[in-house]
């Protein structure tokens, strides 16, 4: 009987004693942290993707909170999250135009230099020798890297090419790092019109590597009523801030390389 | 066996023939869990390690002054428990405050020790040997740096698996298992040596 007693009694002095200390060590140990830090953590999305730059949500709140950063650089959780964030520091909500991820290739007609048997990795069938496995040496490879990135499962491999679903993009962007070709663009989420191709060789070799490519042949540039088309270096890109989306450019391009969602949605309303 | 050659003989064997992981197999869930990085796996290794050799110190004392004394051999586990747990929660909170850039490399590891066996495996080895203070700190500290060896080789070996085109159905945790089984039967290779004789 004493020696449950002493038991209990040993047991519970040794718990009461740490207990104690701990105690006065959380007291005497109090880092102090902003009360606004945990409502910042809270209202952004959690998803660590690091589009803002750092290495995480908690990590941008804190930068947020000693003035490093600005609301508003989170692109998963929008503006209603960049609103929240406003709010909790007392600041006026910030204006944010949404971005998405934009692969800038269609080469679903590229042509292969051979067979390729390597490992089933962008980017290490980016480092074969002669600039990779296809002709064109700045198309989509279609192994997925991206697709591996996206924490959001808005990429996927279609026809060979990577593909980005623009409802689920949240535009953290972290595909665009990991693709060793860098044709992962940020394109806005409301731009109709696209240009899916990545090519700077000129017309000649784009006709001999690949199916879709653009050439170069300034006819988009010419169609445009509001100059917002330029070639350069062989390769038409579109001024989104001048941009209409009449879609005039895609009906002119000899290539189809052009893409006009409008259109494209137009059409297949007619279809149906 | 004067005092160094009995510390050294120890801590060899702590290190090597009796590694804490590799042949003791203690420890096997940060192991496992934390290795897939060098970096990371290095920031355990140390936080082990650190635990390690305080547990150590801490566990002997309450064993020899609280719990022999009072006949209460057997409540060693769960007394031992207490303080490990109590001893990591000290050091987190004394991290955080004295060393800020430590404590967020280590991050979310500090806590996860409480659970490590190998820390309660080390206290219960001490009184099992029945080492005196200072061989059982420096059975610690030498165990933590034993895990510590452990755990960086087997993360580098596994950063580097991650690349090699390993079958499908191997990829990943498997493969990881197989390493680590290969690892330990390469520190086999130690077992039986003695050293000072």
């Amino acid at each position: 009987m004493q020696n449950v007693l002493y038991a209990i009694l040993v047991l519970g002095c040794m718990g009461a004693v740490f207990g104690l200390v701990l105690a006065i060590a959380s007291k005497v140990f109090a880092v102090k942290t902003d009360e606004r830090l945990e409502p910042l953590i809270e209202a952004l999305p959690g998803a660590n993707c690091g589009g803002c730059g750092f290495s995480g949500c908690a990590a941008y709140a804190q930068a947020v909170l000693e003035g490093k950063a600005r609301i508003g650089k989170c692109a998963a959780g929008g503006k209603s999250c960049a609103d929240t964030m406003a709010k909790i520091m007392g600041q006026e909500p910030v204006e944010m135009e949404r971005m998405v991820a934009m692969v800038t290739c269609h080469g679903v007609d590229a042509i292969p230099k051979g067979n390729y048997e390597g490992l089933r990795d962008c980017i290490s069938a980016s480092r074969v020798a002669g600039k990779g496995p296809m002709l064109c040496e700045f198309g989509c490879l279609g192994f997925g890297n991206c697709v591996e990135k996206c924490k959001f499962g808005a990429l996927s491999i279609v026809d060979g090419r990577a593909h980005v679903d623009r409802e689920k993009c949240k535009g953290c962007m972290s595909c665009i790092t990991v693709c060793p070709r860098h044709i992962i663009k940020a394109v806005p989420y409301d731009a109709t019109v696209t240009v899916p191709c990545s090519s700077k060789a000129k017309g000649p070799v784009v006709l001999k590597s690949c199916g879709n490519g653009c050439i170069g042949c300034m006819k988009c540039v010419k169609t445009c009523e509001h100059d917002a088309i330029k070639v350069t270096e062989f390769l038409a890109s579109i001024d989104y801030s001048k941009c209409i989306g009449c879609g005039k450019c895609a009906e002119a391009c000899p290539r189809h390389i052009i893409f006009d969602a409008n259109a494209a949605a137009k059409q297949a309303a007619a279809a149906i | 066996m004067n005092l160094f050659t009995s510390l050294m003989s120890i801590s060899l064997g702590a290190i090597l023939v009796n590694n804490f992981i590799l042949a003791q197999f203690l420890g096997i869930c940060p192991f496992m869990g934390v290795s897939q990085k060098t970096g990371t796996a290095m920031g355990m290794g140390l936080a082990v390690t650190f635990v390690m050799g305080i547990a150590s110190a801490v566990t002997w004392a309450v064993n020899t002054y609280i719990l022999i004394p009072l006949d209460l051999g057997y409540m060693q586990t769960v007394a031992f428990i207490l303080v490990i747990a109590a001893l990591v929660q000290f050091v987190e909170m004394f991290l955080q405050k004295a060393v800020p850039t430590l404590y967020q490399a280590l991050g979310i590891y500090l806590p996860l020790i409480t659970t490590n066996c190998a820390v309660l495996g080390v206290a219960l080895l001490n009184i099992q040997k029945s080492y005196n203070f200072i061989e059982s700190v420096v059975y610690g500290i030498t165990g933590g740096i034993g895990f510590l060896v452990a755990i960086v080789l087997f993360a580098s070996i596994r950063e580097h698996t991650e690349d090699a085109d390993c079958p499908k159905s191997f990829r990943g945790f498997p493969i990881a298992l197989i390493s680590a089984g290969l690892l330990a039967l390469a520190f086999m290779g130690f077992s039986g040596m003695k050293i000072f004789g």
